[in-house]
């Protein structure tokens, strides 16, 4: 099928990653981080100074035991990092020269079947790669999905090419497909770029729905292409998850080991040379950054510009990000910055003169670029909202905390990251994604 | 620059929590942000933001208003001694341009002042009191309260004016953002119905006009109004006509560049126009309103015009000319569009754009009492709005509701 999204925008940011591999010689630090989960509460099984192998069971779901954490590589959980109220923020695992798998039973291929697949993705660690909409936390094994969702494009800024990721993966990638098409008796769908001729890994890959997505950023998000092709109503479920982990899963099932490795490309205005890097889950980014940073203040984030995680100089790779972007850090005033005519500043309005010269690229930081106001403007995210909702009401409907208008609104078809782009463009700085998230969750508590 | 901020990082620490003028902060904070754009980083969701801000959209309002702001104090001077003059031939070079734009500054200019003076320190009261943030929002209402003011109104008159309109049309609801009629309207409307005598009739509407005798100082729209229901062959009724001919004093161009009587801002087209201009193109101000208010004016005016009987030559008027009198575009462009006051969905804003046209010159032509009907008709839509948004809403809900059923 066709999907055509008109609104929407790509902004201009400074920073792609080049098509090339570097090499780094691997960290000795990984981490799992289990605020990577949303919602999570962890239940710790090892302690620091435990001996584990890739594949073994750091910590589980208190809610669901099933629901297992490993380990992405062999050696020594070197600290237990804990932040307020002692809430587990990272298990920190020293690893030693060589991986040591941990041995899962290998099983036929041609034998496999949905309960068996759920298995084996529970015990070795993989099952967290599958989320569910509504909330996107990870899915729930006993439910029965209406469609599975796979973005096989990501049209954030920066983001990695997947096309480019792929090269080489077909069989791997069908297999896993394979593997995953029978997690659904509905349909799964491989949703492809449509913007430009996508890779053949894609594009003729067999057993699921292929769909070409038009249009601008968001439509690489799995909820915007949700929305078009299985809108999702009260109690439905809709399982997505990343391409990569797609290769992840055919690895675990050819091999019978829990092979982490992924490709990430390190991006953003603050980096000497963009490129892409093949690590293992986890990875501390300090050997990805080292000596490739420019000057200044830098922010550092797991994941994209809008939607990221702020990470610390020698912090580690989220669980769903493939990209790291290394910003400038925007800590500085700016004299009557509102008033002057601004022919440098990115603004998707015409307020400012830049539009007199428009470039290809900014050196976007992360200023805020003024303070929170009430709502003011109106109209202005529905030119980046893509779903048929009114986000403006949706968002006073949360901030009202009245759920039955939050469902009448369509809550379960959002997620944050859908409204990262109103929130980048909102002209009174109201934090947006934070608002959609609390209204998520509110409605996830009163549910259960 | 430097030098500034050093001065303010100084100060800052007697107004943060535990200085002596903590409970200050909110006055200190406005005016530093007012000359930095504070060092804040985003703390939560997207890293980086769109370099616009309220304040940045403020301004383009004002930049968009100053043609009319400077054309009415011309007007101001031109009308006050073309009156004086009445009747002398020659008048035009006695004076040049920059006297009656000289003559117009020292009129206009102390309204303006009384409406920041008096609306500001409300402002900061409220924000003081409720310990945040001064908004923006004032930085636009005063200078269109002014704007749309006749040019005798008394300074006190004016101030009470604007405390009415900060009070009761905007903090008692919350401030910025949460107000449901335009604060700038609350305020003409409340010196429109509190003080009649100086908001209406003929001899405000230029300066001193009512010391000075058998000076005709009447808007284009008050004298229509006498029209109504007086035959049209009496001699007198044609006489106020002929004005509306193309020689006439309330002629199409003269009305188009705004040479007539009214309030500061309201006369010139032209002016108006232009300031159009800047809020369509940066997307400060809504097209979808300013479009179907236009074309919903046009259209009652063609229909009044159409049916009109041969007793009412005010609706005798062609319909272009009709819109360009009074405060129709004014009202269109800077008061309709306020986006906190309309309606805010997109379909919303089509039927609150195109009702507030049709209502503006229903009530101007149909109603004598009110000879101008663009204020009351975009305050009663304002009120309007939120019903109007709520069905569209209720329309979406419908929808997704029935989507839910056929699945089933």
């Amino acid at each position: 099928m066709d999907v055509k999204i008109t609104k929407g925008v790509d902004i201009k940011i400074k920073g792609i990653a080049d098509r090339v591999y570097a090499n780094i010689s691997p960290s000795k630090y990984y981490a799992v981080k289990p605020s990577d989960f949303h919602l999570l509460i962890p239940k710790l099984i090892v302690k620091v100074g435990d001996s584990v192998k890739a594949g073994d069971v750091l910590f589980h779901d208190k809610n669901m035991e099933r629901i297992k954490f490993t380990s992405p590589v062999s050696g020594v959980i070197s600290d237990i990092v804990r932040g307020a109220k002692r809430k587990i923020l990272e298990v920190v695992i020293e690893a030693g020269d060589e991986i040591q798998y941990k041995e899962f039973e290998k099983r036929n291929l041609a034998s496999l079947n949905r309960n068996s697949i759920i298995q084996d993705l529970l015990i070795s660690g993989l099952w967290p790669v599958i989320r569910q909409r509504p909330f996107s936390t990870i899915a729930n094994p006993d439910d029965e999905p209406k469609a599975i969702f796979i973005s096989a494009f990501d049209s954030s800024p920066l983001a990695p090419d997947n096309d480019f990721i792929f090269h080489g993966d077909k069989d791997l990638f069908q297999l896993g497909l394979d593997i995953v098409s029978q997690l659904c008796n509905g349909t799964t769908h491989l949703n492809v770029d449509g913007n430009s001729n996508s890779a053949k890994v894609f594009s003729n890959a067999k057993g699921v729905q292929i769909n070409n997505i038009y249009g601008p950023h968001p439509s690489g998000n799995v909820g915007v292409q949700i929305h078009h092709l299985a809108p999702i109503n009260k109690g439905d479920v809709v399982w997505y998850l990343a391409p990569q982990d797609v290769l992840t899963i055919a690895r675990f099932f050819k091999d019978g080991k829990y092979d982490a490795s992924k490709i990430v490309a390190l991006t953003g205005a603050k980096v000497k040379k963009p490129r892409y890097y093949r690590i293992i889950q986890g990875m501390s980014i300090t050997p990805m950054i080292q000596d490739n940073l420019l000057d200044g203040d830098k922010r550092f984030i797991s994941g994209n510009v809008l939607t990221g995680t702020k990470i610390n100089q020698d912090g580690f790779i989220g669980f769903y990000d493939f990209q790291i972007s290394v910003i400038t850090e925007g800590n500085y005033s700016e004299f009557f910055g509102w008033l002057l005519p601004g022919f440098h500043k990115y603004s998707l309005s015409r307020t400012f003169f830049s539009w007199l010269n428009r470039k290809n690229e900014y050196d976007l930081d992360s200023n805020t670029h003024g303070e929170e106001r009430a709502f003011v403007m109106s109209g202005q995210y529905e030119k980046y909202m893509p779903i048929d909702i009114f986000p403006v009401h949706l968002i006073k409907s949360i901030l009202i905390e009245d759920i039955e208008l939050m469902e009448n609104l369509g809550i379960y078809e959002v997620d944050p990251e859908d409204f990262a782009l109103c929130e980048f463009a909102c002209t009174s700085k109201i934090p947006v994604q934070q608002i959609i998230r609390r209204g998520l969750d509110l409605i996830k508590k009163e549910c259960s | 620059m430097k030098l500034m901020h050093n001065i303010l990082n100084k100060i800052k620490p007697h107004f943060e929590e535990g200085g002596k003028l903590q409970t200050l902060y909110p006055a200190y904070d406005a005016f530093e942000t007012f000359l930095f754009v504070p060092n804040h980083t985003s703390d939560s969701g997207t890293h980086i933001k769109d370099a616009v801000d309220l304040k940045r959209t403020m301004v383009l309002v004002i930049i968009a208003l100053i043609p009319c702001l400077l054309f009415g104090m011309w007007n101001t001077g031109y009308q006050y001694f073309s009156q004086l003059q009445e009747g002398m031939t020659g008048f035009q070079d006695s004076y040049t341009n920059w006297e009656y734009f000289f003559f117009g500054l020292c009129k206009v200019l102390p309204l303006i002042i009384v409406s920041y003076v008096v609306g500001l320190s409300v402002e900061f009261y409220f924000a003081v009191k409720r310990k945040h943030q001064v908004n923006e929002g004032y930085l636009v209402t005063g200078m269109l309260i002014p704007l749309t003011m006749p040019i005798d109104v008394p300074l006190w008159m004016l101030a009470l004016s604007v405390v009415f309109a900060v009070v009761i049309g905007k903090e008692v609801f919350g401030g910025t953002g949460m107000n449901i009629l335009n604060p700038a309207l609350t305020a003409r409307a409340f010196i429109f119905f509190a003080y009649p005598t100086k908001m209406s009739g003929d001899k405000v509407w230029v300066n001193q006009a009512g010391s000075l005798d058998g000076v005709s100082g009447e808007t284009a729209l008050g004298e229509l109004a006498t029209l109504i229901n007086v035959d049209s062959s009496n001699i007198n009724t044609s006489n106020i006509f002929s004005q509306f001919s193309n020689d006439g004093i309330y002629s199409l161009s003269n009305a188009f560049f705004g040479i007539i009587p009214g309030s500061v801002g309201e006369t010139s087209v032209l002016a108006i126009l232009i300031g159009a201009c800047v809020l369509l193109f940066t997307g400060v101000g809504s097209r979808i309103i300013m479009f179907s208010m236009f074309f919903g004016g046009l259209l009652m005016a063609y229909i009044l015009n159409l049916v009109g009987p041969e007793t009412n030559l005010f609706m005798s008027l062609p319909p272009i000319h009709q819109l360009c009198l009074g405060g129709f575009f004014f009202g269109m462009v800077f008061m309709a569009t306020d986006p906190v006051s309309a309606a805010q969905t997109t379909k919303g804003k089509i039927i609150y754009g195109f009702l507030c046209g049709v209502l503006s010159i229903l009530i101007r032509i149909v109603n004598p009492a009110y000879p101008e009907g663009v204020m009351v008709a975009i305050l009663f839509m304002n009120v309007m709005a939120p019903l109007i948004d709520h069905y569209v809403v209720q329309a979406n809900i419908n929808r997704r509701l029935k989507r839910i059923e056929t699945n089933e």
